[in-house]
């Protein structure tokens, strides 16, 4: 015990003896927090709208209205040629490019029938969907209004309709924020955690100290034991330091009870850590570990349900997101502080992550004896 | 020269001779982009959903097949009271609780009006709005077959053209953004720690004494993570051209000389983070820290530029990753030409030098 008390305390005092590591550790996550939840947003606002209006007429001029004052788009330009339009779309000017054509008014009220053009630049998917979607609503509720005024119809004269009622629970005002940043967290507290205890013991390894180390009377347990620690403390700390300033500058809500949080964290991070131990049993060099996590963190950002939900990747990423310990974080996370979930919601969760815990040491130990 | 040269073919020994670093280094690139090229869409498949189906007649039993029969969603639970929607919702997995009241099909038809309720765990915003316009599209359709067809007067029809990338796929954004991730990766962390490796080993001092110039010494290491992010590229555009069918409508040649730009911007990049660190660790540090995420979120790599505040936009200038992502999809989906990019090549080229500029101040007053 004595021995392990030493050992730690030289660990901390290795750790805290680089000026240049602390704020790394302490300063940068919580400023990305902070920044970055700005930036995580899916909310297409201020699209801008190229509106080739060769109609001219009153009707093209009420719809143009009704598509500015939405709040969604805001007008680059309008013109009678498509060709500056097609131009602006292609340098990025403008998101999207309506074109009513000549007659257009007139061909609704003979024919009864007319047509309208939208471009959307579409290199990102996800975003040209949703532009072309907002705007065939309001088109279609511009058409819905014309016909009511024109025909001077009355609501209930129409065919008979489904009213559909929506509720936004847990999250009614839709605010992002209050799910990215937990999400975030759970990323950066990952990062200082597991990543950072691996690399340690690679550097041992790659200045040779870990040669001295093993020749002295230090049971391997408790090199083990002082190398993983810190780091486990300092990645709570970070938690406990995140959600504070979470909570003071988004206001984040906190459903339920927090203590799930912190208990979740801390088995969650003994998996990390083991994750970096193992990474460091088959390295041996800091770039070589840093390289294999930095490959692994990747995937467990990208494929953790924090930008794009688990839920629209293909069945056979869904299964690969099984063994993702960061998407079980983010994800519990999330549920306790949003949603107010309690231990009977979790306990499912807590198990996987206590035999992710004890599988991902067990192969590590047993890989280190082995190598070292 | 010569010694350059030996240097450089030295360098490029000590890469080849680390296999494992060199599988990573190519296996990486292939991995990630296979997985995240396939695994990330925005379209939801197989949501689960619960039914809270008061009327349990032959109408609402419809609906919810219209609803499972669309492939977005798959009803995982059947409630039977208002109560156990809170507690489906809890346990996390469902997405969207559908209740349908009490003589839903007899209200249709009758009172020519049914209300039906949609509950969404709103805790993800994005997911909550997407599945609800799903749903609102089946029903939306429902409504339409119960009530028959009818055709409206002055009815307004929409073409939609989608420029650039017709079928919405999510892959064309994707693979400029693992490309330029990647890059950064081999290009800026890999030189950054290489060089501070030789400070804490102690090897810098015995380099800085050998008869080659300190710049040299530079360019002699960095000369070969050129040809590997160079490689990668290579890698990459090939992959993101023969498997997920990216096309490459601009000039090749000129997309390559973009890709050896910005290995050449990361690479200084590196370069400067060495020269203010000394161990790889804090490198190391510095580069995860503050490139990761920031190359991965202020890029326009996974979230749209446009939607976020001033500042943030303001901020995402100063990462070259946002610049070579435009580059990329210029060149790439547009088939635009130098015309198109000359600004985001200026700016690159711009932070290149002044990297290097300030690495070889910084380099300088080391040594002294």
């Amino acid at each position: 015990m004595r021995t392990l008390f030493f050992i730690l305390q030289k660990e901390f005092l290795q750790i805290f003896r680089n000026r240049s590591m602390l704020p790394i550790i302490f300063v940068v996550p919580v400023v990305q927090l902070l920044v970055l939840s700005f930036a995580a947003n899916y909310e297409i606002r201020n699209l801008t709208i190229d509106i080739v209006d060769q109609d001219g007429s009153s009707w093209s001029r009420q719809l143009r209205d009704k598509l500015l004052a939405s709040g969604y788009f805001s007008l680059h330009r309008q013109t009678w040629d498509p060709k500056t339009a097609y131009n602006d779309l292609a340098m990025d000017r403008a998101d999207l490019v309506l074109t009513i054509p000549p007659h257009f008014e007139r061909d609704l009220v003979r024919e009864d029938e007319a047509r309208l053009h939208i471009m959307v630049n579409a290199i990102n998917g996800s975003k040209a969907g949703l532009a072309a979607g907002y705007a065939s609503s309001i088109i279609g509720s511009f058409n819905r209004q014309l016909r009511l005024d024109w025909l001077a119809l009355d609501e209930d004269d129409g065919p008979a309709r489904i009213a559909v009622d929506q509720r936004y629970w847990y999250n009614p005002d839709m605010n992002y924020k209050y799910f990215m940043v937990p999400g975030i967290l759970g990323v950066l507290v990952t990062l200082i955690g597991g990543f950072l205890s691996g690399m340690n013991i690679v550097k041992e390894k790659e200045t040779g100290t870990i040669e001295q180390i093993n020749v002295t009377p230090i049971r391997k347990f408790h090199f083990i034991i002082g190398k993983l620690l810190p780091f486990w403390i300092i990645a709570l700390f970070e938690l406990g330091f995140g959600l504070v300033a979470g909570l003071l500058v988004f206001n984040l809500p906190v459903e339920g009870n927090i203590v799930w949080v912190f208990l979740y964290a801390a088995v969650y991070l003994l998996a990390i850590l083991g994750l970096g131990l193992l990474i460091s049993t088959f390295t041996d060099t800091q770039q070589q570990a840093m390289f294999i996590s930095w490959f692994f963190l990747i995937i467990f950002i990208l494929m953790g349900g924090l930008f794009t939900p688990i839920e629209s990747m293909p069945v056979w990423a869904q299964k690969i997101t099984l063994f993702n310990p960061a998407a079980y974080f983010i994800k519990v996370i999330r549920m306790v502080m949003l949603k107010g979930s309690g231990w009977a919601d979790i306990r499912y969760y807590f198990g996987i992550m206590f035999v992710f815990a004890a599988v991902i040491n067990g192969i590590a130990i047993w890989n280190y004896r082995k190598t070292v | 020269m010569r010694q350059f040269l030996v240097f450089v073919r030295k360098e490029c020994y000590h890469i080849f001779r680390d296999k494992r670093t060199l599988l990573i280094l190519f296996g990486m690139p292939v991995v990630l982009i296979v997985l995240f090229g396939f695994a990330i869409t925005n379209e939801i498949h197989q949501a689960q959903i619960a039914v809270l189906d008061h009327s349990q007649d032959a109408f609402s039993h419809r609906l919810i097949n219209r609803m499972t029969a669309s492939g977005h969603f798959a009803v995982s639970h059947y409630l039977s009271s208002r109560d156990a929607v809170e507690t489906a919702f809890r346990e996390g997995d469902i997405k969207l609780v559908l209740v349908i009241p009490d003589r839903f099909g007899h209200d249709f038809h009758h009172a020519r009006k049914a209300p039906l309720q949609l509950i969404t765990d709103s805790s993800d915003p994005n997911t909550a709005t997407t599945l609800t316009n799903y749903a609102n599209a089946i029903i939306m359709q429902y409504q339409e077959e119960m009530g028959g067809k009818t055709d409206l007067p002055l009815t307004i029809t929409t073409a939609v053209r989608m420029e650039y990338n017709p079928s919405l796929k999510g892959v064309f954004l994707f693979v400029p953004g693992v490309m330029t991730l990647i890059l950064m990766l081999v290009s800026a962390m890999m030189t950054s720690i290489t060089i501070t490796r030789e400070k804490e080993l102690g090897t810098m001092e015995i380099l800085l004494v050998s008869p080659l110039r300190p710049l040299l010494i530079i360019a002699g290491k960095v000369l070969p993570y050129i040809a590997l992010s160079f490689i990668i590229s290579l890698l990459i555009l090939a992959m993101g051209y023969w498997v997920f069918g990216m096309p490459v409508k601009g000039s090749l040649v000129l997309l390559l000389l973009e890709c050896l730009l910005f290995g050449l911007t990361a690479l200084s990049l590196g370069i400067l983070i060495s020269t203010i660190t000394n161990s790889q660790q804090t490198a190391m540090m510095i580069s995860m820290m503050g490139l990761l995420l920031p190359t991965i979120l202020l890029s326009g790599f996974v979230f749209p530029l446009e939607s976020m505040p001033v500042p943030l936009r303001v901020l995402s200038n100063i990462f070259p990753a946002k610049w070579f992502i435009i580059i990329l999809k210029n060149i790439m989906l547009k088939g635009g030409g130098l015309q198109q990019v000359w600004l985001p090549t200026l700016i690159l080229s711009g932070m290149t030098v002044f990297f290097l500029g300030l690495s070889i101040r910084n380099f300088k007053t080391r040594l002294s």
